[in-house]
């Protein structure tokens, strides 16, 4: 039997793949460069300020024996994290820093040039985010394509989506022009939750902007608790990536990608749909 | 060995390899000026939009006396080595002056006497460093504002500089001396005081005894230690590398507000 034709539609707007490739390149520089910064002074609070006795969270490095030691506190627990927290880098060229060098931008420990990269693609990162975040809600991309149906969010549907998810079965035919529910709620998440609590902690370590909006820092709990705040939701971003780009090659690394560049997404129709039911704008 | 295996070594080769090209590309950016110049670029868009959002005379908040620290960390120079400092401080600083000169009409010398005398404030401030920790405390100390009208600044003048005691960084030029600057409208904010006491102590050695400047809307390394000299100035170019602080010349942000 002859496989079935594929179809092209048209799945990804314009401004929604340039601004994804955009956030792609800040998100990442954000990450590597914030991680230097976090070297600085490798500890984490919550409150208004630094109990320097108390972080609930640490790095740092210790003399063991002969040797040095890679060494991350959480709460009162000791974890040996040689080679990755703490200590690490070539063999015969480890350093006491608190994330190793390939993770961070500048490769050496540098708070002022981190800085600068910090703040040049938060710039890019906001603006980027209010272009994505106007056209979606002028446009509707945000209303029609995120917001989930009273039918997405049926409990039956819900636990339909998560088994089929699990067993990475992904929807076929006329089902794959639309995000799932579960990828609603995870886009959603982000655009909404994620990203901008990223902005907001950032801002709330700026003692200029606490002048401003001194309630911001309050509602965080405390510049410190932002810091944290900021560090927590960091790698809750990765958490997603991670998952958005194992998600990505599950279901089809090429026809992903090319979607996210060229905004055609190849489906295969099911016998009893339309065949080519016109592509969707 | 199978296909795949072959094709996952393959895949990752090229991915370790684009990463470390990338990593080693941020890097030349950061080691030429150019590159430096460009992200640079965003220190002026941060410094504008502050100044746009943040009103002028908008405070920084105050705490109570319960959320003052216990573990305050002094930074910088905590017990500067610097020999006119030593004379100073053996004596108690009885022989202290703050010279206020440059574009003003009245020079002034004043001693600690002096500076105790005039228009105060008192307040209980969260100190933000630039590495990411804070402390909470309480200071007291001769409001700015005051103290330059006192002097009558010139027209011409636009920053007001810090001229510190300590040497913070051994060089052959003397451009390890500590400095700072601020504008006249952090200069002329309320809460911009010479603090000459820390939670109702004179001020300690390690915290910039015996006169240090609180600018609270902005980060530690503005808040100027060992002040000796206040000068008022129309540029900041002629005073160290050009940059208008110690740390400023070392790269980091002349308007400190994040």
């Amino acid at each position: 039997m002859a496989k079935p034709a594929k179809v092209l539609v048209y799945r990804h707007a314009a401004v929604t793949r340039l601004t994804h490739w955009i956030n792609v390149l800040a998100l990442t520089l954000l990450l590597m460069s914030g991680l230097n910064i976090f070297g600085a002074h490798p500890a984490l609070y919550w409150g208004q300020k630094s109990a320097f006795a108390h972080p609930w969270i640490s790095v740092g490095a210790e003399q063991q024996g002969a040797k040095m030691q890679g060494v991350t506190w959480i709460g009162g627990a000791k974890f040996n994290t040689t080679g990755v927290l703490g200590y690490s880098g070539k063999p015969g060229a480890e350093e006491q820093v608190a994330f190793p060098a390939w993770a961070t931008v500048p490769s050496a420990r540098d708070l002022a040039d981190a800085r600068h990269w910090h703040f040049f693609f938060a710039w890019l990162f906001v603006i980027n985010g209010l272009v994505y975040w106007l056209v979606g809600l002028v446009g509707g991309h945000i209303r029609k394509d995120l917001l989930p149906t009273k039918r997405d969010v049926a409990a039956k549907n819900v636990w339909h989506e998560v088994v089929t998810h699990a067993r990475l079965k992904f929807p076929k035919g006329e089902e794959a022009r639309h995000y799932n529910v579960l990828q609603k709620g995870a886009y959603l998440g982000v655009v909404l939750i994620l990203l901008p609590l990223m902005v907001l902690t950032g801002l709330c370590m700026s003692p200029g902007f606490n002048a401003a909006t001194p309630w911001l820092v309050e509602f965080f709990g405390g510049r410190q608790s932002a810091r944290t705040i900021h560090f927590i939701t960091a790698f809750a971003i990765v958490g997603f990536i991670l998952l958005h780009l194992f998600m990505v090659v599950a279901s089809g690394t090429w026809n992903n990608i090319r979607s996210m560049i060229t905004g055609r997404y190849a489906i295969v129709p099911h016998p009893g749909d339309k065949a080519g039911a016109g592509d969707k704008a | 060995m199978s296909l795949s295996t072959h094709r996952r070594g393959w895949l990752q080769a090229v991915l370790a390899s684009a990463a470390a090209a990338t990593l080693s590309a941020c890097d030349r950016i950061t080691a030429s000026p150019r590159g430096v110049a460009v992200l640079q670029s965003a220190e002026g868009l941060t410094r504008r939009a502050q100044r746009l959002f943040v009103d002028r005379k908008a405070l920084a908040r105050e705490f109570t006396h319960a959320d003052i620290s216990s573990d305050f960390r002094p930074n910088g120079s905590i017990d500067p080595t610097d020999s006119d400092y030593l004379a100073l401080k053996a004596k108690g600083f009885s022989d202290y002056r703050l010279v206020v000169d440059g574009l003003v009409e009245k020079p002034l010398s004043l001693s600690l006497a002096d500076l105790r005398a005039l228009p105060s404030r008192t307040q209980i401030t969260r100190h933000d460093c630039v590495e990411g920790w804070s402390s909470i405390a309480k200071w007291s100390g001769a409001r700015l504002g005051p103290l330059l009208d006192q002097a009558k600044l010139k027209p011409g003048a636009r920053y007001i500089v810090f001229h510190c005691g300590d040497t913070l960084e051994q060089t052959l030029d003397g451009s390890g001396q500590y400095y700072e600057s601020i504008d006249l409208i952090d200069a002329y904010h309320p809460q911009t005081i010479l603090a000459y006491a820390m939670n109702d102590q004179p001020l300690p050695v390690p915290h910039g005894a015996p006169l240090r400047l609180r600018v609270e809307r902005q980060l530690g390394y503005k808040q100027a230690k060992y002040i000796m000299r206040i000068e008022a100035v129309n540029d900041l170019k002629h005073l160290g590398r050009g940059a208008g602080g110690f740390w400023e010349d070392r790269g980091y942000e002349w308007y400190a507000g994040i």
